[in-house]
């Protein structure tokens, strides 16, 4: 990025995030009254403060303590109003802060939702959770908090300078010279750590990443003694976050002993030049000390705001990943009056389809073929023909580069991906539970889906004996990575799961691939029943799966090389015949 | 979180003591500037000497510049401690992590101790930092403005001090109903971290579904949980603020009444008071940061107590030395098939052996492995079948001790794997899981993990896994990058990889738990042959669930719901064993069983 880029990168990120503090301005509102209310409060009880003193004045003997006590009870009276005004603020703010956080994490998860599923394979699981969390609370820890003080000290400041003009013009000279100065230094840092601070949000976000990656595969690195090489390389990652860390803080750190030196400066200068003009005969002792006391009050919120803005430097670091990560693009929006598919009979019709995951490189280079409603379609090939693919291109995750694909007669691009993806089930190589019930994760694909649904649904899957056997039965609680459950058992519920869709389309990836074949067989009567008027797509690697295919479609790098059922492959002596035999060798 | 403290912020205390030091100094500096300007208004003004004014002048500037240096160098040294002491923190947690037993992976859960790993550390981090920078002159400010106080006049500063306890007490309160929120608050982090991980896991799946719209709820869900408990805990930290303000603020309303009477009485000036209430601002704006800082110690001791629990966290699995070897091995039944195999390769010393292996995954459950016996020698195949559920796994991950077995005793290499390290016992096994993990690395870093091995073992191993015909075919070959899981590899392919990293050192002991499953048959019977072919010595293990891959094992073991039905060679089983049997014709087909 070059520095123009930069700059209105910056300046996006403002916008960007100013729209979310825009949802809460009558809050942010009420919280600028709130603060300047208590800030008033807390400045009448010294007053009050004098006036009580006033009573005690006259000295010895002579304290009017009917005053005293009325201008201590008002004194108690604003401090506790004050107080809880100051409570309000805090409840507010959090307030505030809280549903800030709370709409940009909702919009980053929903984003996340319509990226297209190749995004989380080139980027780590553990950064894009460091974006939902670290990221957005370090936006919203400064963000919300700072603007408010932000604002009130502004107030303060201007309401110190009038004061101070008003007693000497001169003298507010000294300011003419420590105030740029102090904006020069700020300015100067915060623009050396804006990177730091980014720096500081990468590495974390890239440790994070590391740390999901190596404790999602602890196992299979400890099986192989992998420890300390692993603990090195996090090491490193560690070192680079510790050090970014670092170097963020410290100079961000050193903003505030700055301009207080800057304010030292002035409260010296203020000192030395007050005297000359005291001795000059221009001003009083009095004109003075009351001019140091503003002075005070006039630096500690240029201290205050200096220390802030190293804070919102860290913010904008923040909020620049999350909204990097909300403006990426998402799946292509359906095309301009997409229709939806209703009543699929389930014909489907793949012509010249040509398709690469890099454009540059194809993997399927002219597949064409017709799957005729209710039959059962089975591809088989090599491992990296394209079998997969053409799931992902017949769901859509990927469009195809050439070629169509039909469904009922429709083009694939003008319906609706919901309806188009609705009107399949699938059950893929990576079978996926969720922490969830084992009645949820089977429910999951239909809504309000009744228990005797899903234990028929279960008892055709043959899962059911299974999970009755488990502690509580469906009700018993799910993990992906829970240790008592085998890939196949995983399998059959994902099974279970499919075959509760009212879909018109079947589509099994290597779906049975853990599963014995005596349940396979089990399973694939019951699935014979279900598929019925159903189009099934079937990949497999294992022959006896697909023997019974209505057609069977051999593919080799990306075409179709043979089709026909069975025997008749078998007969035909070329690849089919092979694979088949290689079973035997 | 104590001992968090004394484990990892202790080495540093000289450190911090001189960082406070200097914090000291220079805060002290900061508070004789004002000083200095009273007495040049108060002393110097009033004599008219330009000499001294300068002087003073000088003098407050120098007061400055140390005070800008000290506090610089101290920050710096704060923000040096808190990241190495984060660093260590991280450096350790992550290495209890990567040596917890599977039993308390699955105890932690992975998204907790990812959590743990990162946002807990982090927490820490924030809090070591600013208590460093705000933690000196908070306390320099409160007690020496209490000390001054006290030489102005001592029975209104004694009234002032009778909130000190109250404001304790106070502390203590909020901090106690705190913590237990915050701890809280990070289970209910642990929940969303878990609902990211898995639906990104499972992103084409919710997409084919179309229930977006039912994971954007559950993440609402979880999301507003972690936001309510925010917002609990933020609105009881807020307390603190405003209850402080309003006790002191009392206090100076009491100063001020007992002043009125002692004046009164002739024991005090008004210009006491007045300077007392200076003063008082002063203690006023030090135990406001002192309360801020109560607030970010609630919430850290909450995430360093999640932290420590995983440090503290006993290694199991210790190792048993005093196990004696394996030299009972006649306690293992022997059929009379499997004595004469063993008479004719007597040569050959016994590989693994199971003695009467008992296994439950959890205590009181049912036994998921009954009473196991089997032996393979060395250079043998061992095919281990079973319907889903058997318990096919369960033998491998004993057999690795992931586990150990309830009862029973498991031999490898003829000593008992309790009782050799964990370094000893996973140099001979190379393994593939059924779940197995390609990591975000080149080919052939995902090979080696990392192990010392020259391109052409890797090309080898590549090469006897029947990997080498496509990754030749990859635009930089062995140093092709692969996408997060192998998201850019078929299913083949990636276990292709993964049997090429089992194979690369040579193993003693390979293990392929169903890992040719996304295999052709030729291609699988390559992988086979050639594996028979170049490791010779080394012992196989395969699960299978196609007959064609065990079929030419020296020993097949049949499992049944945990129980050992049949054990024996291919055409043993076909005679003695129904289920294997079974298995093979719907398989084979009924004839072609040669």
């Amino acid at each position: 990025m070059n520095k123009q880029e930069k700059k209105r990168y910056s300046k996006r990120t403002i916008l960007n995030l100013g729209q979310y503090l825009l949802g809460e301005k009558w809050m942010l509102t009420a919280a600028l009254v709130c603060t300047m209310g208590s800030n008033l409060f807390a400045l009448i009880g010294p007053r009050l403060t004098g006036y009580a003193i006033g009573a005690i004045e006259p000295g010895k003997g002579a304290v009017d303590f009917s005053k005293v006590f009325y201008y201590a009870g008002w004194m108690a009276l604003f401090y506790v109003a004050s107080a809880l005004m100051s409570y309000g603020l805090q409840v507010l703010m959090i307030t505030i802060s809280r549903s800030v956080v709370k709409r940009m994490r909702q919009d980053v998860f929903e984003k996340l939702l319509t990226l297209p599923a190749g995004y989380f394979d080139i980027h780590q699981t553990g950064d894009i959770i460091s974006r939902i969390s670290y990221d957005i609370d370090t936006v919203n820890a400064s963000l919300s908090n700072d603007l408010v003080q932000l604002l009130s000290t502004v107030i303060t400041v201007i309401g110190s300078l009038v004061m101070m003009i008003s007693i000497s013009p001169k003298l507010v000279l000294v300011f003419a010279f420590t105030v740029p100065l102090s904006v020069f230094i700020t300015k100067t840092i915060t623009g050396k750590t804006r990177p730091l601070f980014r720096n500081r949000s990468a590495k974390l976000g890239e440790l994070n990443g590391f740390v999901e990656e190596m404790i999602t595969g602890q196992k299979t690195l400890k099986a192989y003694g992998r420890e300390e090489y692993t603990i090195e390389r996090c090491d490193v990652k560690n070192d680079a976050a510790a050090d970014a860390f670092y170097r963020a803080e410290y100079y961000g750190s050193i903003v505030g002993p700055c301009v207080n030196f800057v304010n030292n400066l002035s409260l010296s200068l203020t000192g030395v030049f007050g005297a000359l003009l005291y001795l000059a005969g221009s001003m009083t002792i009095g004109d003075i000390s009351s001019f140091v006391l503003y002075s005070r009050k006039f630096s500690g919120p240029i201290n205050e705001a200096a220390n802030i803005m190293s804070e919102l430097q860290s913010a904008l670091a923040a909020a620049e990943r999350v909204f990097s990560l909300l403006n990426e693009m998402p799946e292509k929006a359906d095309a301009e009056n997409a229709e939806t598919l209703t009543h699929v009979e389930g014909e489907v019709e793949v012509s010249h389809v040509k398709f690469g995951y890099l454009p540059e490189k194809t993997i399927i280079h002219d597949l064409s073929f017709t799957a005729e409603p209710g039959r059962l379609i089975a591809v088989v090939g090599h491992t990296g023909a394209g079998k997969t693919t053409l799931i992902n291109l017949l769901m859509r995750f990927y469009d195809p580069q050439g070629g169509k694909i039909f469904v009922d007669g429709k083009n694939s691009m003008d319906v609706t991906r919901k309806s188009l993806r609705q009107s399949y089930a699938m059950v893929l190589q990576d079978t996926w539970l969720f922490t969830g019930t084992v009645y949820e994760n089977l429910a999951y694909g239909k809504e309000g889906a009744t228990k005797e649904e899903v234990i028929r649904a279960a008892k055709a899957a043959h899962i059911h004996s299974f999970i009755m056997r488990l502690p509580k039965g469906y009700d018993t609680l799910l993990t992906d990575e829970g240790t008592n459950i085998s890939k196949g058992q995983k399998q059959l519920l994902t099974i279970a799961r499919a075959m509760l869709l009212d879909a018109h389309m079947l589509i099994l990836d290597e779906a049975t691939s853990n599963v014995d074949t005596r349940t396979e067989i089990r399973i694939q009567k019951a699935m014979r029943n279900l598929m019925k008027n159903k189009t099934c797509f079937v990949i497999a690697h294992r022959l006896s799966t697909i023997r019974n295919a209505d057609l069977i479609l051999v593919v080799n790098e990306g075409e179709v090389v043979e089709q026909g059922t069975h025997t008749e492959l078998m007969k035909k002596k070329g690849t089919y015949r092979k694979l088949y035999e290689a079973q035997f060798e | 979180m104590k001992n968090i403290i004394m484990c990892y912020v202790k080495p540093y205390f000289p450190q911090m003591g001189v960082g406070f030091l200097i914090k000291f100094t220079g805060t002290i500096m900061d508070l004789c500037i004002p000083y200095i300007l009273a007495h040049i208004i108060d002393v110097i003004i009033p004599t008219g000497q330009k000499k001294l004014i300068f002087f003073w002048g000088l003098a407050m500037m120098i007061c400055s510049g140390l005070a800008v240096t000290g506090n610089m160098i101290a920050n710096r040294r704060a923000s040096l401690v808190s990241s190495r002491v984060t660093r260590t923190l991280r450096h350790d947690l992550f290495s209890k992590i990567m040596y917890l037993s599977n039993r308390q992976m699955d105890d932690f859960t992975k998204p907790s101790l990812i959590s743990r790993m990162t946002s807990d550390t982090y927490d820490l981090q924030q809090v070591i930092a600013r208590i460093q920078r705000l933690g000196v002159r908070a306390p320099i400010l409160l007690i020496g403005g209490i000390f001054v106080t006290f030489t102005l006049d001592w029975a209104m500063a004694l009234v002032l001090t009778a909130t000190l306890p109250l404001l304790a007490m106070l502390t203590v309160f909020v901090s106690k109903k705190g913590i237990p929120i915050y701890a809280k608050l990070q289970e209910a982090n642990d929940r969303m971290v878990r609902v990211v991980r898995e639906d990104i896991a499972g992103i084409r799946v919710i997409k084919a579904l179309s229930k977006t719209g039912y994971e954007t709820e559950k993440f609402r869900k979880v999301n507003s949980e972690v936001i309510d408990r925010e917002k609990k805990a933020g609105m009881v930290m807020a307390v603190m603020n405003p209850a402080m303000t309003i006790l002191l603020n009392l206090g100076l309303v009491c100063v001020i009444i007992t002043g009125a009477y002692r004046v009164q009485s002739g024991a005090c000036e008004v210009g006491k008071i007045l300077a007392f209430t200076t003063y008082f601002t002063i203690i006023l704006n030090a135990m406001m940061s002192i309360s801020k800082m109560f607030s970010m110690i609630s919430k850290s001791i909450a995430s360093g107590n999640r932290i420590w629990k995983v440090l503290n966290s006993e290694s199991e699995m210790e190792v048993m030395e005093e196990l004696e070897r394996a030299e009972n091995e006649s306690a293992v039944a022997w059929t009379a098939a499997d004595r004469s195999m063993a008479e004719k390769e007597a040569a050959q010393p016994v590989e693994i052996l199971f003695d009467h292996v008992t296994f439950s995954y959890y205590k009181g459950q049912e036994p998921s492995l009954r009473d196991i016996s089997f032996r393979v020698r060395k250079g043998e195949t061992l095919g281990i079948i079973g319907e889903i559920g058997s318990g096919k796994s369960t033998v491998l991950a004993l057999l690795m001790r992931l586990y150990d077995a309830d009862s029973g005793r498991i031999f490898v290499g003829g000593q008992d794997v309790r009782s050799q390290t964990p370094e000893q016992l996973k140099k001979k096994f190379g393994v593939v899981f059924q779940n197995d993990m390609i990591f975000e690395d080149t080919i052939a870093g995902n090979v080696t993990l990392g192990r010392e091995l020259s391109q052409e073992q890797i090309q080898e191993a590549l090469l006897y896994a029947q990997a080498s015909e496509f990754v030749q075919g990859r635009d930089s070959k062995e140093a092709d990058a692969l996408n997060i899981r192998g998201a850019n590899l078929s299913g083949g392919q990636k276990q292709r990889v993964l049997i090429a990293r089992a194979l690369a050192m040579g193993p003693e002991i390979l293990i392929l738990d169903d890992s040719s499953s996304a295999l052709d048959y030729g291609t699988d019977a390559k992988l086979r042959q050639g594996i028979r072919e170049h490791f010779s010595n080394t012992t196989l293990v395969i699960v299978a669930q196609r007959i064609s891959s065990i079929r030419h094992a020296d020993h097949i073991l049949v499992l049944e719901e945990g129980n050992m039905i049949g054990y024996g060679t291919h055409e043993q089983l076909m005679e003695s064993c129904e289920v294997y049997r079974e298995i093979s014709h719907s398989q084979m087909g009924e004839g072609s069983d040669e």
